[in-house]
């Protein structure tokens, strides 16, 4: 019998910990997954013998640690081990390190500029600052400033005071880091183009936006504002690949009760009488459950999922001008050993890091022109890890395992769909970057698997390969994420709901979308909560 | 292996190899990215080295910036909240720099070397703001923090020591005036200054004299029953002397995440630092405008009963809590319980009875104990000596 | 007993509007520009022999009309032209024509007609609800008094009338860019573009960039005030500069042209007057700058004169600009492809597509010359002939995407500038280059150095969200009194900003008053 209280359509994070949410609360929830494997882009895959890829997401620091916590995915096998450090290697044979220890940290930078190294303290209690205001709203349902329900105005209220108790000044400086450019927010603290090349990635990573594009400073934000063990801005692996967190939340949710079926492919929600009923696959199975709740992004959830008659007009218009934009690609590759960079001992703790190799804001920018003209830039920009350096279960003893996330590659190429061709072309763009610094690396290359926006829309159903589901600007964050007045992570059909990464508070890997979607769906069923409140943050 | 080797983590003074030798316990600190001893043979001893003998700290971790320049003075003036030209050549200064709302940044000594030459020392970097401040002067700022090091040389037999050295007539040196000598062929400056509140020196050479400075102090002063001293002991000093310490009484304003977290000088208890007929100093509209509206805090110093040291505990009036305690100590010169606290306003004026919830533990036992506590007008340890010239022999 | 009550500093449109409120208020106002003649950039200035030009702002179509009513600017000699519409032109002549709300040729759809009349009313409701704001002193949101709650509240019941769906598209669109909202609403690639252009004239952005629906919204909003249509000036813009003139002489205000001020003047802890470059001093019990922010603190104050937050401030405030204009000398009235002579008078614009504009903005990033530009053409001879000789003609024209200091250096720059843009234009108008008798190129380095605007930027900074509003021009002097004791701001870099509005100065002048200062 195929019949649930709730359905939930896709195993990634987010609908795996929806559904875990919604079991514990004692509800019957199958969790649908397209694909034989769990994961969505929170996976680990055996793509070559003996290595692991994080073949999409690959490092963790949004999720968080009250869902980890209270969905016990320790003792279901997670385990987040930090990471420190980083660096950006320089067309010049030298290199910026980002130590991790505040003291190494202040000399690495005073070695660039003495200036940049003093000015990095006021940059870091600024930007702390604007996470302590964020924080808060990540574990909670974002109000609707257009609404006059008590609840909405009450957490308004809130909202509006944490700004307001920040003062006159401090307010507009936190309306300017809403708004400002990556690039023109770091030229108020640094100097140095390295330094400023460094930090303005983070601006950047997932996003269609350049560095001197408005709105890039909170993208920043979205890389700063989460934590490992407390340490806010810290990232760290998940051991065994990001695979590891869906396979913890998948035992949890199993734990209480819940059902995961793969190789079930959603064709269409169903709907009777304005109320959601069910789900057919495209083989034609039916589950039937009064609650369905959609992990897909909210382009795929309305445009492909949802009979068009069932909306309202202006949710299909919304959706079509939902922004989703690929601007990445990805390599994973397998490396026979570790290779090495110019000016950097192979053994310095750096390599454990993010590794980068765009020196200037302009490269960053020029990257994006490629982007902007529909191409894949020529002179990417990297950002580039080897777990196996940390985590010695991605590759044989002695062997490497490295990840590169590029950006940009575009959804299209000059309008039309990638090529094979193409796909070689952006391969040896990123491959090419590379061999600039590390004369060892080409011959030490196993396997490669690269990904265009292409491979990940197709595998994942990531709608063009968009790693936020969703552009991070603030047209669609917090209220207005995915669309004003469906921020609340209701569909506006009855007993349809959303709980993707394209829902407040958005990308990442944090899981909380998925658990403020089982929120609102038990209080919409009168039943008790079973999701956490966020930790306070002071 | 070389670069791994650099990454050490913290860095040695050019004194370390001295230093290193002599500390007994092997007991070491952080400061400002240098390793730099917290005791070297016993804490107590140590401080009445300070009180009793002559005391020797290393100094050289110290941001030290060269202001130099046509505007030099001017630029001072807009800095600093006190009136730069009251310090004449060859005399130092003690100052505190706000932000434009008012709230202190940092305090530090400046030391006016020339007509318009001067150097701020100070315990936080301030290269950033110290160059943002250049804008609209013509002024030039040199970080010299590597090129200048210094020794604290405190305490009664500290003249006689430095004279031995060399330093002749120091005795007729007058308290924050500075006088220069040679020391083995280079330039050694010495300034009677210090943070203990005891008659004592600082004495700044270039790197290269370090070891030998050292070397030759301390065998001079061997019969003068010189000694190191680490940061602990100076820490007692300096609680007993009545000195602030950024980051420990108050928050650098830059630094500072959290809304409310700042203090202005007013409520430092800085207000004798701040000159209000200068027409331009950064946070003096902010200033005015506190002075009007009243402070949120008071800095109050605190004679609390019993021996226990008040360290971080709340401070009640009744049974509201009104205050926290920054630094505390017992005072084994003054034999007093001292601690200094942010009051909120109104509470904490001169003589107001307040009290120390105070948390101890012996043996693993935990006691709370309700001190009461009084707010003293001065620092509890006052040495003659300090203002004394010349200067005491011992 | 201080010479006056208030010194202006800038005989601009809005030190000029600012001047004739201070002195209808019965106050003793001297405006000091250094230029010859008033208006700033409301300036009409002979190119070449016999040939005149609006040298600056070529076009009105923002002016507040409660100015030109309060200030009797048409009975101080102010005569507009006829109301113009925009020509699109297209490489196969086929031009697309905005009239109002109307829209034809170029084979745009009956959707897209539809769509854009949507659009029209969209952007009109936003602009009413912009006027709010636009016509008072910006409100502060924390330390609020009276007067700020008040316009919070109008601002409030505003949004509330909008109505729900607006609102929500409103709280979405503002943020974002002009690319996505056209893409959004129309289909018509051309129809797109020539929207877009409005957006991105002035700043130093491209359709993509987020920011530019506010930068349009400002413009409409300044559209909805001015109601005037976009016109031209009779006798060129610099007739505006003459009647707001006169309006503040007849009034009681006295100008001082050709006189520079080279300093404001501060004793203790305020500002007590100026100093011009002959070396007189003027005092005054205030002084009112409608100089651009970065001239006003950085240049004439001096950085030495503030507290270092605010001089901070100053250096990060933005004035960056990618907009020329070229002047061009015609033997006669040029033939463009696919035009009647008649339509030669309306503003006519070249434009590629949003993509193209994209394209066209990259070199300026990086200080390299582009080889795309648009334009934005007024020819301003056929109405006022009075401005060339006889049978002959002036082009101005607004070209956007010069970058401020190319890399090559403006010696090899700009005639290197001027054969492409001359080449640009023959695509559409073939044989204009045989018609040219001289030309002049001003590229936004020169803006800067004859109009005093940093940047060459029109608006006196950029009018990005961060500076703008409750913003303009930093935290500390926003309610156009500075961090300065008795200096105040009244020019386009105080709020509500840029464009031939005149509101900076009647708001600063209303504030002036309000606050008791003189």
């Amino acid at each position: 019998m195929n019949q649930y209280d709730a359905i939930v359509i896709g195993a990634g994070h987010n609908g795996l910990t929806n559904g875990a949410y919604l079991a514990k609360a004692g509800l019957k929830v199958a969790v649908l997954e397209r694909n034989p494997y769990i994961g969505g882009a929170t996976v680990s895959r055996e793509l070559h013998k003996g290595w692991w890829y994080s073949n999409c997401s690959y490092v963790s620091s949004l999720l968080r640690p009250e869902i980890t916590r209270d969905l016990e995915l320790p003792r279901h096998g997670l385990q987040v081990v930090s990471f420190g450090g980083g660096a950006t290697f320089m067309r010049n044979g030298d290199y910026f390190g980002n130590y991790s220890d505040h003291d190494r940290h202040y000399r690495e930078l005073a070695r660039h500029s003495k200036r940049d190294a003093n000015a990095y303290d006021r940059y870091a209690a600024d930007t702390s600052l604007q996470t302590k205001l964020i924080r808060p709203y990540l574990l909670r349902t974002p109000p609707d400033p257009t609404s006059i329900k008590p609840r909405d105005l009450r957490d308004l209220l809130e909202f509006a005071r944490s700004f307001m108790d920040l003062g006159e000044e401090k307010l507009l400086d936190t309306i300017k880091f809403w708004t400002a450019s990556v690039g023109d927010y770091l030229n108020e603290y640094f100097e140095t183009d390295v330094i400023k090349a460094h930090m303005a990635g983070s601006g950047i990573i997932g996003t269609a936006l350049g560095v001197y594009s408005p709105g890039t400073a909170y993208v920043l934000l979205h890389h700063y504002m989460g934590d490992v063990d407390g340490n806010v801005g810290a990232w760290g692996f998940a051991r065994g690949g990001m695979g590891a967190i869906a396979d913890a939340l998948s035992k949890a949710f199993q734990s209480y009760g819940g059902e995961i079926i793969c190789d079930a492919n959603v064709d269409e929600i169903i709907v009777k009488n304005g109320r959601a009923a069910g789900v057919a696959l495209k083989d034609g199975t039916e589950y039937r459950a009064p609650i369905v709740v959609s992990n897909l992004d909210p382009k795929r959830t309305f445009l492909d999922i949802t009979n068009p008659s069932d909306l309202p007009k202006d949710v299909l218009k919304k959706a079509r001008n939902f922004k989703i934009r690929g601007s990445s690609g990805k390599l994973n590759i397998a490396l026979d050993g570790l290779p090495v960079f110019n000016g950097l001992d192979p053994r310095n703790r750096l390599m454990a890091g993010d590794l980068h190799f765009s020196d200037s804001l302009e490269r960053q920018e020029r990257a994006y022109d490629d982007w902007k003209a529909g191409t894949w830039s020529k002179d990417p920009y990297l950002d580039m890890m080897i777990p196996s350096l940390t985590d010695p279960t991605m590759a044989p003893p002695g062997k490497h395992m490295m990840s590169v996330f590029v950006q940009y590659a575009p959804p299209k190429v000059e309008g039309r769909e990638w090529t094979d061709e193409d796909k070689d072309g952006f391969e040896k763009s990123v491959i090419d970057q590379i061999s600039n610094y590390s004369p060892n690396f080409r011959d030490l290359i196993l396997h490669c698997e690269t990904r265009t926006p292409r491979e990940i829309e197709a595998e994942v159903g990531l709608t063009e390969g968009n790693i936020f589901m969703g552009e991070l600007t603030f047209d669609q964050l917090l209220f207005n994420r995915p669309f004003p007045g469906y921020a609340q992570y209701r569909s506006p059909i009855k007993g349809m709901y959303m709980c993707s990464s394209g829902t407040h508070p958005g990308g990442g890997v944090m899981a909380a979308p998925g658990a403020n979607a089982a929120r609102e769906i038990l209080a919409d069923l009168k039943k008790p909560n079973t999701v956490p409140g966020g930790y306070a943050d002071d | 292996m070389s670069d791994v080797s650099r990454d050490t983590m913290l860095l040695t003074t050019p004194f370390h190899s001295r230093v290193e030798a002599m500390c007994d316990l092997n007991d070491w600190g952080n400061w400002m990215g240098y390793t730099t001893p917290n005791a070297y043979f016993d804490v107590e001893l140590e401080y009445f080295a300070i009180r009793s003998t002559t005391g020797v700290f290393d100094l050289s971790p110290m941001n030290k910036y060269r202001v130099t320049g046509p505007d030099a003075q001017r630029y001072l003036d807009r800095l600093i909240t006190r009136d730069v030209s009251k310090i004449g050549v060859n005399r130092v200064g003690y100052a505190i720099w706000c932000d434009d709302n008012g709230q202190v940044m940092d305090d530090g000594t400046i030391f006016r070397l020339g007509e318009q030459d001067y150097r701020i020392c100070s315990y936080q970097r301030a290269d950033d703001w110290l160059a943002w401040n250049t804008l609209g002067f013509d002024v030039t700022i040199e970080n010299e923090s590597a090129a200048v090091v210094g020794l604290a040389v405190q305490g009664p037999t500290s003249c006689t020591v430095l004279t031995l050295l060399g330093c002749t007539d120091l005795n007729q040196l007058k308290p924050f005036g500075i006088a220069h000598y040679t020391f083995e062929g280079r330039p050694m400056m010495v300034s009677r200054t210090g943070f203990t509140g005891d008659l004592g020196y600082e004495v700044w050479v270039p790197p290269e004299s370090a070891e030998a400075l050292w070397d030759q102090l301390f065998e001079l002063g061997r019969d003068y029953l010189i000694k190191p001293i680490g940061s602990h002991a100076l820490e007692l000093a300096r609680i007993e002397a009545g000195f602030l310490q950024a980051n420990v009484d108050f928050m650098p304003a830059e630094e500072v995440v959290r809304v409310g977290r700042t203090r202005s000088p007013f409520e430092l208890g800085l207000d004798w630092l701040v000159d209000f007929k200068k027409p331009l100093f950064n946070g003096r509209s902010a200033l005015l405008k506190e002075q009007e509206k009243g402070s949120r805090y008071r800095f109050a110093m605190l004679d609390v009963e019993g021996n226990k040291p008040a360290e971080h505990s709340f401070i009640l009036k009744g049974d509201k809590q009104v205050g926290t305690v920054t630094s505390a100590a017992w005072c084994p010169t003054a034999k007093a319980n001292i601690a200094y606290a942010q009051i909120e306003m109104p509470h904490g004026a001169v003589g107001d009875e307040l009290v120390a919830e105070i948390y101890y533990q012996r043996e693993l036992h935990w006691t709370r104990l309700l001190a009461p506590c009084k707010v003293i007008d001065a620092p509890i340890f006052k040495s003659p000596k300090r203002w004394q010239t010349p200067a005491p022999p011992h | 007993m201080t010479d006056y009550d208030a010194v202006i500093i800038g005989a601009g449109h809005n030190g000029l509007v600012c001047a004739g409120y201070l002195a209808k208020a019965g106050k003793r106002v001297l405006v000091v520009d250094g230029r010859s003649d008033p208006g700033g950039c409301a300036s009409t200035r002979e190119f070449s022999a016999g040939f005149q030009v609006s040298d600056c702002a070529q076009w009105l179509s923002q002016f507040d009309q409660s100015i030109v009513k309060e200030l009797d600017l048409k009975g101080n000699g102010l005569r507009l032209g006829q109301p113009k519409c925009t020509i699109s032109l297209q490489p196969d002549s086929d031009h697309l024509i905005v009239d109002g709300d109307t829209i034809s040729g170029a084979g745009v759809d009956s959707a897209d007609q539809a769509a854009y009349r949507d659009f029209k009313k969209m952007v009109a409701g936003f602009a009413k609800l912009m006027t709010t704001l636009y016509r008072t002193r910006p409100p502060k949101l924390v330390e609020q008094n009276w007067t700020d709650r008040l316009t919070l509240m109008k601002l409030g019941l505003g949004l509330k009338l909008l109505g729900r769906e607006r609102l929500r598209d409103l709280m979405r669109i503002v943020m974002i860019n002009i690319y996505d909202v056209m893409n959004e609403h129309f289909s018509h690639s051309a129809l797109k573009s020539t929207i877009a252009l409005d957006a991105v004239t002035g700043t130093n952005m491209g359709p993509r960039s987020p920011n530019t629906v506010y930068s349009y919204l400002h413009r409409a909003t300044g559209e909805h005030l001015g109601q005037s249509g976009t016109t031209q000036v009779m006798g060129g813009m610099g007739a505006l500069g003459q009647s707001l003139a006169g309006a503040a002489e007849k009034s009681g205000a006295t100008l001082k042209l050709s006189s520079r001020v080279s300093a404001i003047t501060k004793t203790d802890d305020r500002v007590t007057g100026i100093t011009l470059d002959s070396g007189e001093t003027v005092s005054a019990k205030i002084v009112v700058s409608s100089a651009d922010p970065t001239t006003t603190f950085r240049d004439l104050l001096g950085y030495d004169q503030m507290e270092t937050g605010m001089a901070k401030r100053v250096e990060h405030y933005r004035s960056r600009s990618g907009t020329a204009k070229l002047h061009l000398a015609l033997s006669a009235l040029p033939t463009f492809k696919g035009l009647e002579a008649t339509q030669l008078s309306q503003r006519l614009v070249i434009t590629p597509s949003m993509d193209g504009m994209e394209q066209a903005l990259n070199p300026m990033k990086y200080r390299e010359l582009s080889t795309l530009h648009t334009f934005d053409i007024s020819i301003p001879t056929i109405e006022d002939p009075a401005l060339a000789p006889a049978g002959q003609h002036v082009l101005s024209a607004i070209v956007h995407y010069v970058p401020y200091a190319p890399d090559i250096g403006w010696e090899t720059g700009k005639p290197q500038l001027l054969s492409q843009l001359i080449s640009e234009l023959e695509t559409y108008a073939p044989g204009i280059g045989k018609l040219v008798m001289a030309s002049e190129l001003v590229v936004p380095s020169d803006l800067e150095a004859s109009h005093g605007m940093t940047g060459g930027n029109w608006n006196h900074g950029e009018l990005s969200i961060d500076q703008a509003l409750m913003m303009r021009p930093f935290p500390g002097s926003t309610q156009y009194a500075t961090g300065v004791e008795g200096l105040y701001l009244c020019g386009a870099g105080a709020h509500p900003g840029g464009g031939l509005q005149g509101l900076p100065g009647r708001n600063a002048a209303k504030e002036i008053l309000k606050r008791g200062a003189l």
